[in-house]
């Protein structure tokens, strides 16, 4: 298969992915027997007291058009396809109105963009490394040891290291705010300096479950890759264990990581959204918090809509570019 | 008589993280099954017991602040967490072996079909769509609605996998023989393939729980788990509403984020456990 079919049909598969997951999240809150426009009503008549049933009907239809809920289903589907996924307008945010949830979504997606990114390269060159040297020398104790860690580590979720991170280090210690606060006043450096201190605890959260995962499945490879026939060859001819380790071993495992990646990123952006969350962090996943707490029904579709996209766009791009890392590649 | 000796040849050949596995995730369903049906006092209840007790001779794990004693709660949320992540597991397997033998023997465009949509499932990011699923839910949610709803991202995985192997055994030649000597293709699949299947799906089906049993509580820390259900996320996060970090409650808020804690490490040890010593039976 050429490149340019192979380019095709993952550009394909990328946009029939999102056009299913939002085609879901579209139809699923029409299944359920709750109707937010109903809902928002209730709790303005519960303000209000009471209200003029006239009024009531024109804050009814004016609330319908707000929430993109006007006309048939198979009409509603389509302008939300068109206005969310070609110009991400999902209508005003309830809990900020009338700032339109596109651009507070806007907002906050760059930060937990930045954390999730540096974190997952951050998780991944050094698990990759620790896991190469605990595979390679699998009998050392030093790999024995750091493997066991890693098994401790990965399987405990997101929140909970976060948790635990936040007790010790932002409680106890004292070294971190136990909230995020980033100055958006001040020169460039106050800000970047802010944005430096509120993420390191929730980067570090998501960079220890993330170097778990790559330490043990590095160490699985390389191992495998070290019992191969070539390797011994490349002994016998008496190469140096360096250059066996970063040549042979390495060269062969590193790509299965690069693939392993891309599959990875939808597990990172949901550890971002729940670790957020703990610190309070300003990203995406803190501001679904809020849209839940405060029903903000348009937010909670945009955030999602976007985060379904990210991850699907992401995930296409690191498979786009895997063919020139990896020249064994078939393309299939 | 035979049983007994299988059982001593698997514990010989069982490796250390098979056993440890097995030992501690037995240890956790005997609180969850055994000691949660114990007579104790109802635990959701406040005020049962003084509040802000440290641990002692009748509350173990002391109390909250409502007066709750500590150790039943967590016993209550082992026993609540524990059954999603099987009733999850059960619902993900069993649609997922059935989904994907339907694929792999059926063939041309049912298989197509099916392919594509348990491929996007797998790449689809679970959490938002859970979210907004159990946003709409919120109050009207119980127990098995929230199972329900977790095991829509439950069966894709085993699905896929299960598909590979039936397209793969299709072809063997005992299956052929099968055919041939006049069998029909639910007797094929009930006696040739699903036992090789199920060996898989095992490490699967724990694998699931592992993963129902995380998205629940990573929806509780959201507020979006059902508030009468006592599950460790719940008890994580009613202790962090209450702000038990505060005030410095440290059995409270600890032992639910100790006992999940132990809960993964030790599936996650009999999952690979397993996984090892079935890559070892098969020789490798």
């Amino acid at each position: 298969m050429k490149f340019r079919t192979y380019f095709v049909l993952r550009v394909f598969t990328c946009i029939l992915t999102i056009w299913i997951g939002v085609t879901f999240i579209f139809f699923i809150p029409r299944m359920f027997p709750s109707d937010p426009v109903e809902n928002m009503l209730g709790q303005i008549i519960s303000r209000a007291g009471s209200m003029d049933p006239r009024e009531l009907e024109l804050m009814r239809s004016s609330l319908r058009v707000q929430f993109g809920m006007e006309g048939s289903l198979i009409e509603q589907y389509f302008s939300y396809l068109r206005r969310g996924l070609l110009r991400f307008d999902f209508g005003p945010s309830l809990m900020n109105f009338p700032e339109p949830a596109g651009n507070i979504i806007a907002r906050n997606l760059p930060y937990t963009l930045f954390l999730a990114l540096t974190a997952t390269v951050f998780a991944w060159i050094i698990g990759n490394l620790i896991g190469l040297f605990a595979g390679f020398r699998k009998n050392k104790m030093s790999s024995r040891i750091m493997e066991s860690i890693a098994i401790c580590i990965y399987p405990i979720p997101y929140f909970i290291i976060a948790l635990v991170l936040q007790i010790i280090f932002a409680f106890i210690l004292g070294w971190f705010p136990l909230q995020s606060t980033i100055f958006h006043h001040g020169t460039f450096w106050d800000f970047f300096a802010s944005l430096l201190k509120a993420s390191v605890l929730p980067g570090i959260s998501l960079m220890l479950i993330g170097t778990g995962w790559w330490i043990i499945s590095m160490k699985s490879l390389s191992s495998t890759t070290a019992a191969e026939d070539f390797v011994l060859f490349a002994r016998f001819r008496g190469l140096r264990e360096s250059e066996i380790g970063w040549k042979y071993v390495f060269r062969n495992s590193i790509l299965t990581q690069v693939t392993a990646l891309a599959l990875s990123l939808g597990g990172v952006f949901s550890g971002a959204i729940m670790t957020e969350i703990i610190f309070g962090y300003p990203g995406v996943g803190t501001l679904i918090q809020r849209a839940i707490l405060q029903s903000d029904y348009n937010m909670i579709l945009g955030t999602i809509t976007i985060s379904i996209v990210a991850i699907s766009v992401s995930t296409l791009i690191i498979d786009l570019i895997l063919p020139f890392v990896d020249p064994r590649i078939r393309y299939s | 008589m035979a049983a007994g000796i299988s059982i001593k040849k698997f514990w010989k050949n069982a490796n250390f993280r098979l056993k440890a596995g097995l030992f501690g995730t037995a240890f956790f369903l005997f609180l969850g099954y055994v000691v949660y049906y114990f007579p104790h006092d109802n635990p959701i209840l406040f005020y049962t017991h003084t509040p802000r007790l440290l641990p002692n001779s009748v509350n173990w794990l002391g109390t909250t602040t409502l007066g709750q004693d500590i150790f039943w709660l967590l016993i209550e949320s082992i026993h609540n967490s524990l059954t999603i992540g099987l009733i999850v597991a059960t619902i993900g397997t069993v649609v997922g072996v059935f989904v994907g033998l339907l694929a792999g023997f059926t063939g041309g465009t049912v298989d197509r079909v099916l392919s594509v949509v348990t491929d996007t499932f797998i790449v689809i990011p679970s959490l938002p769509i859970l979210i907004l699923m159990a946003s709409l839910m919120r109050g009207s949610a119980t127990t098995i609605m929230m199972a329900l709803v977790l095991s829509m991202f439950a069966w894709a995985w085993p699905s896929r996998q299960i598909r590979s192997m039936a397209l793969s055994m299709k072809e063997r030649d005992f299956i052929h023989t099968a055919w041939f000597s006049g069998e029909g293709t639910v007797q094929v699949i009930a006696t040739e393939i699903l036992p090789y299947a199920l060996t898989w799906s095992l490490s699967n089906f724990m694998n699931a729980t592992l993963v129902a049993i995380a998205a629940e509580s990573g929806l509780a820390v959201l507020g979006l788990s059902p508030a009468n259900l006592v599950s460790l996320g719940n008890m994580i996060q009613w202790a962090r509403d209450r702000n038990a970090i505060f005030a410095e409650q440290w059995f409270w808020i600890g032992s639910p984020i100790v006992a999940t804690v132990l809960l993964f490490i030790f599936l996650f040890l009999l999952i690979t456990g397993y996984n090892d010593y079935l890559s070892m039976k098969r020789g490798r």
